[in-house]
């Protein structure tokens, strides 16, 4: 009745009796998420980091094998960090700045992504999944220790989700049976399949595409595949109608093989047979140990809404992207950022229940540009008529010798946090000549303060007001709802200048706690500063 | 802005025609689909304005 569906890489939570299951009446918490993969366990990072109870229920002991997500983006460092665990992601990860496009036996061109200067993170790292869930739960841990109130539960399985108007009740698998639960919100962390989004009958739709790719993870020494993302358009040697090749932390490749739509999965996971597509891509005598691969095909799709009532759906089980440009694990790390200051507040009376129904607005729209961005790249890597495939050969074939063709040339358009342009939260920009990026909605450009670096001090947790040569009061309460002032200067750096000032001699920008702009003006005025605040507390 | 030009405008246009089928003389229907892929891609390119382009595919795809 209880079996392991994948083998672990790290058990971190073993099973241990709770005080729940012995009890007479079913007990009751404030959050319960379900789901220990990386969205569930920064869900509980976030709310327990603010002192809200929240108990995580996961099937499993622990992080499951395999290298899974790869890709992490600079906005996900920047959310790590302000959980405390970011400098760990980057001293673990691949730095890569360099790709190579190949197209049959001829390199077509070479990029280098030029990271902006002033950033605390680069723009991207390579890390395994298992890692990165490792981390997060190091956090938890050193959270607990400091008193966090995050508790999770191993080998605990959500078998019935009973949905009330005021939260919900759970019938709760163990290995020495079930119990019963209730709790005031469920945050449905669990994944692409989520089994609580089947059992609560909810729709997934999208667009399925007749492709499967196969992943090999493999572990060689070699001088000649740098740290460098190389992507084959119709490789010379056949291994994949595209394949991609990227490295890892420890030594480990990620290599992606696009292998057709009618294949026999089993025999295509055989190691003989995948073996005998690396060596056709590696060239004989390379040695290398094989060390996870799957076979996996993808939807671009999401629910229709990310809120039911007192469940709130997060990550993979609200949306799901095709793996191109990274923006699976990325978005959903986006979602735990957004949802976690507004369930905060609702939890503490502090801004009403409908807060929450902008966490289902802001998120659909990120889920949209994820997916828009992800369908395109998957048109232009599996072209499905004839003509499709006319046209992005073309491409490939001008690309080589002509620069413009370069920008048509999509193996993954990497991803980058979305703007919430003209929604509900979104308040009023009053800055004359302010930079385009720092418009209100946007996530805040990270820019260099003296030896440290601005998001850093965005990291408090609560609304902050963000000056640049304007006067203001260093704190002001707007019921029930407190913003610090953080007072800085032109002359602090260029970058600042450039990411917030534009043309304008002062600024005075409100930012939410997931550092996104909320409105902003070139002078403090406390009335227009007051109406944003409530505004972006869904309070009017 | 510019709109979408609809008169007479090529200089020569006999001269044009019989340039761009003798661009295609030799080739298979697969090379010759693949030429015009390029040109399209090179003249879509030089004319870099969205809405003049999307008003051609407009009117290309209404006479199909």
């Amino acid at each position: 009745m209880f079996q392991d569906r994948y083998t672990l890489a790290f058990r971190l939570y073993p099973y241990a009796r709770s005080v729940d299951q012995d009890a007479a009446a079913p007990a009751h918490h404030r959050v319960v998420v379900v789901g220990g993969g990386p969205i569930g366990l920064a869900t509980a990072l976030d709310l327990g980091r603010q002192g809200h109870p929240v108990l995580l229920l996961d099937d499993h002991e622990g992080v499951g094998q395999g290298s899974k997500a790869i890709c992490f983006a600079k906005r996900t460092m920047e959310i790590a960090a302000r959980y405390g665990c970011g400098s760990k992601l980057v001293e673990k990860g691949v730095i890569w700045n360099l790709g190579k496009v190949f197209h049959d036996d001829r390199k077509i061109y070479d990029f280098n992504l030029l990271p902006e200067d002033g950033h605390r993170f680069p723009a991207f790292i390579n890390l395994q999944q298992p890692y990165f869930e490792r981390f997060l739960h190091e956090q938890i841990v050193a959270e607990q220790a400091k008193g966090a109130p995050i508790e999770i539960r191993g080998k605990n399985r959500v078998d019935a989700v009973e949905v009330k108007d005021d939260g919900v009740a759970l019938d709760v698998m163990t290995p020495e049976g079930g119990y019963r639960i209730t709790a005031d919100w469920l945050i449905a962390c669990d994944g692409a399949s989520s089994p609580t989004r089947k059992m609560m009958g909810l729709d997934f739709e999208g667009k399925v595409f007749q492709d499967s790719f196969l992943i090999a993870d493999i572990r060689m020494k070699s001088e000649s595949f740098p740290t460098e993302r190389w992507f084959w358009f119709e490789p010379w040697f056949k291994s994949g109608a595209s394949t991609l090749l990227h490295k890892q932390p420890d030594d480990v490749w990620r290599v992606d093989f696009q292998i057709g739509w009618d294949v026999d999965r089993k025999e295509e996971l055989r190691e003989e047979k995948i073996r005998a597509r690396l060596d056709a891509m590696l060239g004989a005598g390379v040695e290398y140990d094989l060390v996870w691969s799957s076979i996996y095909t993808f939807q671009c799709r999401r629910m229709k809404k990310f809120r039911h009532g007192r469940v709130i759906f997060a990550g993979d089980s609200a949306h799901q992207v095709s793996p191109f440009g990274a923006r699976g694990a990325n978005s959903g790390i986006q979602d735990v950022d957004n949802l976690g200051w507004k369930l905060g507040l609702v939890l503490e009376g502090r801004a009403p229940d409908r807060l929450i129904d902008s966490y289902d607005e802001e998120r659909r729209h990120g889920a949209d540009e994820n997916i828009l961005n992800s369908t395109r790249s998957t048109e232009f890597i599996t072209p499905k008529t004839k003509m499709s495939h006319i046209f992005r050969n073309a491409v490939l074939e001008l690309a080589e010798h002509h620069d413009f063709a370069r920008g048509l040339v999509n193996s993954g358009r990497l991803s980058v946090p979305c703007t919430y342009d003209g929604l509900s939260l979104t308040g009023a920009d009053a800055l004359p000549g302010g930079p385009d990026r720092t418009r209100p909605g946007s996530p805040c450009p990270d820019a260099p303060l003296g030896a440290g670096f601005l998001l850093d001090r965005l990291g408090g947790g609560g609304f902050t007001l963000l000056t640049i040569d304007a006067e203001a009061p260093e704190t002001f309460v707007e019921d029930g709802i407190t913003v610090t002032r953080l007072a800085l200067s032109a002359g602090d750096g260029p970058a600042l200048r450039e990411r917030y000032l534009g043309g304008a001699a002062s600024a005075v920008y409100l930012l939410r706690p997931d550092q996104h702009v909320t409105a902003r003006w070139d002078r403090f005025d406390a009335a227009a500063v007051r109406t944003a605040l409530r505004h972006a507390c869904a309070k009017d | 802005m510019a709109d979408l030009i609809l008169s007479p405008n090529l200089p020569r246009p006999d001269e044009f025609y019989a340039n761009l089928i003798a661009a295609h003389e030799g080739l298979t229907d697969d090379e010759s689909a693949a030429l015009n892929a390029r040109l399209i891609l090179i003249l879509a390119n030089h004319i870099g304005d969205s809405e003049v382009l999307e008003e051609a595919l407009r009117i290309a795809r209404s006479e199909a």
